[in-house]
């Protein structure tokens, strides 16, 4: 049986024909949609590489099946940058020397945007290092990914206090 | 993963009736999915319920106590000020759960309905009595550092590994479930099941009853400026607990006037021992007051395997939470939430 939905993908929206129900919105992604960008790791959710933000929120996009997410809006690493300006995030992961290999650098860049967004963590390194356990790093690279998250909440500070202001206005 | 039927109900009464042997229903899907990638679930039907209406809000009652519905997201619990601010040991157990990214996408239903981290019930390959009934148990020769050391059976060692779990049965919480036969409502200590012979009955669900809510009753948040959560694992953060305790005390005039302790991962079950609690009611709060306390909580424990080490460490965790519930609920929730280590931790 084949199921169709819709799905926002980085701002586009996409119809798209499922002829199986166990799709996961990794594999989605990845194969269906040529964005390999999110990146397979343990497809259990336990390391985070596959993080992307659905409807704004940060999720393991291995442990979601793709045909329950009809009329959803999905970021993945491919739609943070405009243009050649890069993300404040991927920014500050540069600066900072935020990886190694780069395998679980988009997870933890999506991660890092959907931590920011959820105004927990702040400029705390604790609260940072705690809000992004979620992302496993195997080169270890996690001081320069807690600097260039600290980093990058600073820089981003100013458009979440207009983002507030607008909120209460 | 098997092939499955989809269904995607449109009413509570759509999905109760989807139901049949073999189906299984759909929330965040943190569990289920991962279950169903190794092959220790193969539901032949997915009913997805995250697009019931009415079942993802938070309500606080002016009796002190809440409603939770069923889909409210862990984390969504977790930062809501106002249920933070009256029940915070709930809120400090679910932030020291799983990680950011799982508590976005988890629900509340869905984290009572998580099966056991037993290592050979995740591993299709070995015995299992609580994956197939008699089929043997691999855990009891096995590696069960981990597993429990009260309310096992000789056909099931295994731990429940809520964290919410654990102060949802200090607070007498409430499962609010409809199935076939009409709605009903389970006490919490009644929900989670011990193995005895028949470990693959989880819960007290009936087949096909779908929850709906979970109520912490009237009063529950006069426990508001004295409760914590305690877990103790092998890393910080995302991990399972080892041994973890939920502690509430109602203080009057410096005496404690009610108290309440759950212990976690000890057993396939929160574990609460209400003589344990009585103990405390008119006394001052202190450190030997305390250790009487977790040796009675602990009185009926005994090794399942080569775990005897988690009866000392469930007996200090006791004694550990309710000093810093006795201390106070910290004003704000610490960075590493539940942890024995950082600030406000050392009360």
């Amino acid at each position: 049986m084949s199921h169709s939905i819709t799905l926002t993908v980085n701002g586009a929206s996409r119809e798209i024909a499922l002829d199986d129900p166990r799709v996961t919105l990794l594999d989605l992604l990845r194969e269906r949609l040529e964005m390999p960008g999110t990146k397979k790791g343990c497809d259990r959710g336990q390391c985070g590489a596959c993080t992307v933000l659905l409807d704004g929120r940060r999720v393991n996009s291995c442990l979601k099946l793709a045909i329950t997410l009809d009329g959803s809006s999905v970021t993945t690493i491919e739609g943070l940058a405009e243009g050649e300006v890069l993300h404040p995030v991927q920014a500050a992961f540069i600066d900072h020397d935020g990886f190694q290999c780069g395998y679980c650098t988009p997870g933890q860049i999506m991660s890092a945007v959907g931590l920011i967004a959820e105004g927990q963590a702040g400029d705390d390194p604790e609260r940072i290092r705690e809000g992004m356990s979620g992302n496993l790093c195997r080169c270890a690279a996690y001081h320069g990914i807690t600097e260039a998250v600290l980093d990058a909440t600073r820089r981003m500070a100013p458009a979440t206090e207009t983002a507030q202001e607008r909120k209460s206005a | 993963m098997n092939r499955f039927d989809y269904a995607r109900p449109a009413s509570v009464a759509e999905a109760v009736a989807a139901w049949e042997p073999g189906a299984a229903y759909l929330g965040g899907g943190t569990n289920l999915v991962d279950l169903m990638k190794v092959g220790v679930l193969q539901p032949a039907r997915l009913i997805d319920v995250n697009r019931l209406p009415d079942l993802d809000a938070i309500e606080l009652t002016a009796d002190g106590g809440a409603r939770i519905g069923a889909l409210v997201r862990n984390a969504d619990l977790a930062h809501d000020p106002a249920f933070a601010a009256a029940f915070p040991m709930v809120a400090e157990a679910l932030l020291a759960g799983a990680s950011g990214q799982l508590r976005n996408a988890a629900t509340v239903a869905g984290n009572l309905m998580q099966h056991t981290r037993c290592p050979y019930f995740q591993d299709a390959h070995s015995a299992c009595n609580r994956r197939q009934a008699g089929a043997g148990c691999a855990a009891r020769e096995g590696d069960n550092q981990s597993l429990a050391v009260l309310g096992w059976s000789d056909a099931c060692i295994a731990t429940n590994p809520s964290d919410l779990a654990v102060p949802l049965a200090s607070l007498d919480a409430v499962v609010e479930v409809e199935g076939r036969n009409g709605a009903r409502e389970i006490p919490f200590g009644e929900f989670l099941r011990l193995p005895g012979e028949t470990p693959g009955k989880e819960t007290a669900l009936e087949p096909g009853e779908l929850i709906l809510a979970v109520r912490l009753p009237a009063g529950a948040a006069a426990f508001r400026g004295n409760a914590r959560y305690l877990k103790l694992r092998e890393r910080t953060s995302f991990a399972f607990a080892l041994v973890s305790a939920a502690a509430a005390l109602r203080m009057e005039d410096g005496r404690i006037a009610e108290a309440r302790l759950a212990l976690g991962s000890v057993a396939a079950r929160p574990w609460r021992v209400p003589e344990a609690e009585a103990l405390m009611v008119g006394q001052p709060p202190s450190a030997e007051l305390f250790a009487q306390v977790a040796a009675a909580a602990m009185a009926d424990a005994r090794p399942s395997g080569d775990n005897a080490h988690k009866i000392e460490l469930a007996r200090r965790t006791a004694a550990r939470a309710l000093s810093l519930a006795a201390a106070g609920t910290p004003a704000r929730m610490p960075a590493l939430p539940a942890s024995p280590f950082g600030e406000p931790a050392h009360a």
